[in-house]
């Protein structure tokens, strides 16, 4: 056993739990006493509610309350709030708890049942009567932009923001090219998915005027500032906590849900428990979705394949309303860049309202489709001027002595988007080794003579992770030798409890064994921004180092007392203070614990040592010294000056059957560079996720909107997400750059892996049929229809390859 | 996704049964392996007033194989008939298509004939009893009536049953001499509903030449359809008989249509390329056999 446990591949400690269902989620929280909550939900997407007729539902026996717009008052009668404003977002509109008179997508809670259990609060949902007016319904970036109808009427442009930047003047960049190009492609929605959906429970301690809620978020302390606002309590009476939370991927960062402010109202009104536990076909119609975009490119370049101006209009889907503000907008046209230095740059995200569910973050937050505009853009020149698309990329990398590497670009957090450290040309070697690039004509033509097509491609990306504002650790070793750890954003699965118990085996020289980490628990850390953006590592990582190192001073400081020693002579290791070289000198830690607190009282055997009588402290200092606390613990903050940017780069080879258009991914390579690895196990097991997702975004998923806004495949039977069987093995190669931003040097890891997987495939594809692919994701039923169309795009490679015969 | 209010009855025997179905009357649905019917429940697609759980009835989780067929009982589920090698020597087909049923957990639970009761045209052995020229036992307070395929499934999710009825076995006829089948499937993930899917069965003469060509397709049309393939390679060697004329000739006969996973142009391209395939490895095995 070994405390320098930072960068060891450490099994995860919270699986075993987990896995055999000791985890505790949302839905295990509650008695049977509890009562239960469900909703009416508009089964329009665009409606005038005309009447809401409770009255049948009165009858059912274990009703306890109904709820409507009608009955919310104060502050939870105005619109939620939106979360992150910005001076470009014009025209925000979010929607209420429960709907004010209007219906924007099919799923909007317009009713709030609590019965004492779901099954009576259901049946009594079924029997309220809404009377609607249908509206007009648009759907879809190029209805929204058409405008022929209002999502909501006071915008009859749709547009809710126009997003613009811009690093010089594209316009004459433009026409001084050598060469030019447009394109237009699009990427569809799919949607975070996690396993367990949302959930609240909440319970009011009416003698205590006190409430405790969990929920399963992403944002614990912020839900806990909300819900303190919009039900006017003060924050001292409300506790927020998330427990187990099975997955969230960005959906659960989204914050106040009406269920987490109208559950705690429930809670106080009924002076009871009451809890929510999302089902999967709320979840599909009523939490959030991601990634539509259109997008028009138009790209001037040299004759080697230099960009010298890049000018991008992209119309972004944010469905009926915007809560998160437009950061998927600006995270796209921010990080649509890459590792490329693009000398004079436009980009405009016109941010549009449709009658669907809300568009908010999901792993990756607008990355994958940047990436896919970039990636995209490169592999079109290429063909353009027959050049190998790794050359291309690689004759626009921004080299490794260019950092930091300054974009001229605004990232999420306001801050500049300045690369602060990379090696991005390093990538691509190991990338082309890792996929065996030079050998695709080989593997081309093997598979020719197996009757498939094959085809490679690639995409690289860089991804600013770990934006501030910043979050805070706090450590406290136990005078049992426990060493309490606290946090206090969320975690989702990512094995945080892991990550951290390894920084502070490493920093403070304890066994991981003594370490408990405690994260998402308002009673514990109630200052924290939260779980999204890559930046559990970077922020509360770092944050939760700098508070071992405070915890590490103080011992050393006691316990040169105790040994008569400077400070300086001493180390930490196994949890013993000792004195470096001299064996036997030496003090428990959890010893130092109990002298840290001056006691009067002894409890236990233990305590006896820190009492006034035993100790041999001297009679003109106080047993507390100024300046001083009593406990071994030290409370500490991260706050960076800007976002750190991680970068990777991915490659993929599919086969398609030539009968059945099947397309098979038979080869995935990673090569991953999020700085130092805390541990590579859980860094790896990261981006095997975000891959399964990216594959599951190129190939798989969709959310499928009729034209009157209904969700055609809301349930996991018609919702593609790949099962293991879709997901191809991953060949991943590490590259560790640290960031020099932060005391630990790490960069986040948590998304990475989804970002490059429609670009790379996509262009595998092509690669594959020769014919253009600029609609994503795709079925075999869709690749049938465009290879047998006479009219589809054929890549100029295509044509060389049938014009002179040569299998390039 | 919570079911609405039911009754819930779990009658012993088989007459006890159907006492409580014909006691409840219209609204008294059978629940064996409810791998089709708690999912509509939860989703409040279906609201039986009473289910009659079948499971505690005696002498229904049986699978019979003489030389003559396979009788599989109601409560057989798809795992044990896959693993059933006296049924798979008799009638191959039935554990080639149990094979592509959805995955484990299901297969452990669900029952091979309430798949075929439920008549979802989306569904393996709707198609396999229709291509071995099955049929069904139907108990009903009026006794026990052997149901033809063809007169059973009525449309999609609909049965020609009506009334107080239990269906107590499905029985599939044993393989012709001479003939061998495939059973193959194009899925978006493994183990979802077939895209499409082909069952078929081919039948040799005595010189190896093909006599009989029958498939039959999954997710293909609103009932299960056996199409005669016999024309386009009537009297053909074995070894190569021109099989793509064949999935021509089933392309022309199949009438599939659009859902969101794929467009009818594309189903009945499958229909092309399975009906090809199976039938090259059916007439390989028919072969096989007479070696």
């Amino acid at each position: 056993m070994t405390t320098k446990l930072f960068g060891e591949p450490v099994r995860r400690r919270e699986d075993a739990r987990l896995i055999i269902g000791k985890g505790r989620y949302l839905d295990d929280i509650g008695t049977t006493a509890t009562l239960a909550a469900a909703f009416v939900r508009s089964p329009h997407a665009h409606a005038r509610i005309v009447d809401i007729d409770a009255e049948a539902a009165l009858d059912v026996e274990g009703i306890v309350a109904i709820y409507t717009y009608e009955d919310l008052t104060g502050a939870l009668a105005e619109p939620l709030p939106v979360l992150i404003p910005h001076p470009q977002l014009t025209a925000p509109r979010t929607g209420y708890p429960l709907a004010n008179g209007e219906v924007n997508h099919v799923g909007e809670p317009i009713v709030m049942v609590v019965a004492t259990d779901r099954y009576i609060a259901e049946d009594a949902c079924d029997r309220i009567l809404v009377t609607y007016e249908e509206l007009p319904v648009v759907v879809g970036v190029d209805a929204a932009r058409e405008a022929a109808h209002a999502v909501h009427e006071e915008i009859p442009d749709n547009v809710a923001a126009r997003h613009h930047q811009e690093t010089g003047d594209v316009e004459p960049a433009l026409a001084a090219s050598k060469n030019t190009l447009s394109f237009t492609q699009y990427i569809e929605r799919s949607a975070c998915t996690p396993m367990e959906g949302k959930g609240v429970h909440a319970r009011w301690d009416a003698d205590d005027s006190s409430l405790r809620v969990y929920t399963s978020t992403q944002a614990s302390t912020s839900v806990r500032a909300a819900i303190a606002a919009k039900l006017d309590l003060s924050l001292d009476k409300v506790e927020v906590i998330a427990p187990d939370v099975g997955g969230g991927f960005g959906v659960k960062i989204v914050h106040p849900w009406p269920e987490e402010l109208l559950v705690p109202m429930a809670a106080i009104a009924l002076g009871t428990e009451v809890k929510w536990a999302e089902d999967r076909r709320e979840h599909f119609i009523s939490s959030a979705h991601e990634r539509q975009q259109k997008q028009e490119i138009t790209v001037g370049y040299d004759d080697e394949g230099r960009i010298t101006a890049l000018d991008v209009h992209i119309w972004h889907d944010n469905g009926a309303y915007t809560p998160y503000g437009i950061i998927v907008p600006i995270v796209t046209a921010t990080q649509l860049v890459g590792p490329y230095v693009i000398p004079t740059y436009r980009v405009i995200v016109e941010s549009v309202y449709t009658n669907t569910v809300i568009v908010t973050p999901y792993r990756g937050a607008g990355r994958p489709q940047g990436c896919y505009a970039m990636e995209r853009t490169l592999d079109r020149i290429a063909d353009v001027l027959d050049l190998d698309r790794a050359v291309v990329r690689e004759r626009n990398l921004i080299q490794p002595d260019q950092f930091p590497y300054d974009q001229h670009l605004t990232f999420q957090d306001g801050r500049p988007v300045i690369y602060d450290s990379g090696d991005y040309p390093g990538l691509m070697v190991k990338l082309k080794d890792l996929v065996g690039w030079s050998e695709a004509s080989r593997l081309r033509d093997d598979a020719a003579a197996r009757g498939k097509l094959l085809g490679i491609g690639m995409a690289l990306y860089v991804e600013g992770t770990g934006p501030g504002p910043y979050e805070g650790g706090h450590v406290q070793v136990l005078g049992s030798g426990k060493v309490l750890v606290s946090t206090g954003l969320t975690s989702q699965g990512q094995g945080h409890e892991t990550s951290f118990a390894q920084i502070v085996a490493s920093e403070l020289g304890v066994p991981i064994e003594d370490i408990e980490v405690t994260t998402g628990d308002t009673r514990r850390f109630p200052y924290a921004v939260g779980t999204f953006a890559s930046r559990a590592a970077v922020m509360s990582g770092n944050a939760i180092a700098l508070a071992a190192r405070g915890v590490k001073e103080k011992a050393l400081r006691i316990a040169a007392d105790v040994l008569e020693v400077d400070p300086g002579d001493l180390e930490i290791d196994e949890g013993l203070v000792q004195v470096k070289g001299t064996p036997g000198a030496s003090i428990p830690l959890r010893t130092v614990a109990v002298l840290s607190n001056p006691l009067r009282y002894a409890f236990d055997e233990a305590a006896k040592q820190a009492t006034q009588f035993a100790t041999t402290s001297s009679d003109d200092k106080p047993p507390v010294a100024e300046g001083d606390a009593p406990g071994l613990e030290h409370r500490d903050y991260y706050s960076p000056i800007r976002s750190t940017f991680a970068s990777g780069a991915h490659a993929a080879i599919v086969e398609i059957d030539q009968t059945t258009w099947e397309i098979d991914v038979v080869k995935y390579a990673v090569v991953h560079d999020c700085g130092n690895v805390v541990n590579p196990m859980i860094v790896e097991g990261q981006v095997h996720g975000g891959v399964a997702q990216g594959v599951g975004g190129a190939l798989y998923e969709r959310m499928a909107y009729d034209s009157d806004g209904q969700l055609q495949n809301a349930s996991f039977m018609d919702f593609l997400m790949p099962y293991a069987s879709e997901v191809p093995d991953v060949v991943i190669d590490h590259q560790e750059t640290p960031s020099p931003l932060n005391p630990l040097g790490i960069k986040g890891a948590g998304e990475a892996g989804v970002i490059p997987g429609t670009a790379a495939i996509a262009s595998a594809i092509e690669d594959a049929v020769g014919r253009r692919i600029a609609s994503m994701p795709i079925s075999p039923t869709e690749l049938y229809d465009l290879v047998r169309d006479d009219t589809s795009e054929k890549t100029a490679t295509a044509l060389r390859r049938v014009g002179t015969g040569a299998s390039k | 996704m919570k079911p609405a209010p039911f009754r819930y009855a779990d009658p012993g025997t088989l007459d006890e049964a159907l006492e409580v179905l014909s006691a409840e009357g219209e609204g008294a649905k059978v629940l064996a392996g409810g791998q089709s019917l708690l999912p509509l429940l939860s989703m409040r697609l279906a609201a039986p007033a009473t289910l009659v759980d079948i499971n505690r009835v005696p002498g229904l989780d049986t699978v019979e194989a003489t030389g003559d067929g396979v009788r599989v009982g109601a409560l057989v589920r798809h795992a044990h008939l896959l693993h059933d090698a006296a049924a798979a020597r008799i009638q191959p087909l039935l554990a080639r298509a149990t094979a592509n049923v959805a995955h484990p957990a299901i297969r452990n639970r669900g029952t091979t004939v309430g798949s075929i009761a439920h008549a979802d045209p989306s569904g393996e052995m709707t198609s396999v009893l229709a291509l071995t020229d099955g049929s069904v036992s139907v108990a009903t307070p009026g006794g026990v009536e052997t149901i033809a395929w063809r007169d059973f499934f009525v449309g999609p999710l609909e049965t020609s049953i009506h009334g107080p009825a239990v269906v107590t076995s499905a029985y599939f006829p044993a393989l012709p001499a001479r003939s061998g089948t495939a059973f193959s499937e194009v899925a978006r993930r493994k183990g979802d509903y077939a895209v499409c899917g082909a069952g078929v069965v081919v039948t040799l003469d005595e010189d190896r030449r093909v006599a009989a060509v029958r498939a039959a397709y999954i997710s293909v049309g609103l009932t299960p359809e056996v199409h005669d393939l016999t024309d386009a390679v009537a009297g053909q060697p074995a070894e190569k008989a021109d099989w793509a004329a064949a999935g021509s000739l089933a392309r022309t006969l199949v009438d599939p249509d659009t859902d969101i996973h794929a467009s009818a142009d594309y189903r009945r391209l499958l229909v092309g390329v399975l009906t090809e395939r199976t039938l090259a490895s059916a007439a390989a095995e028919a072969v096989g056999g007479m070696e």
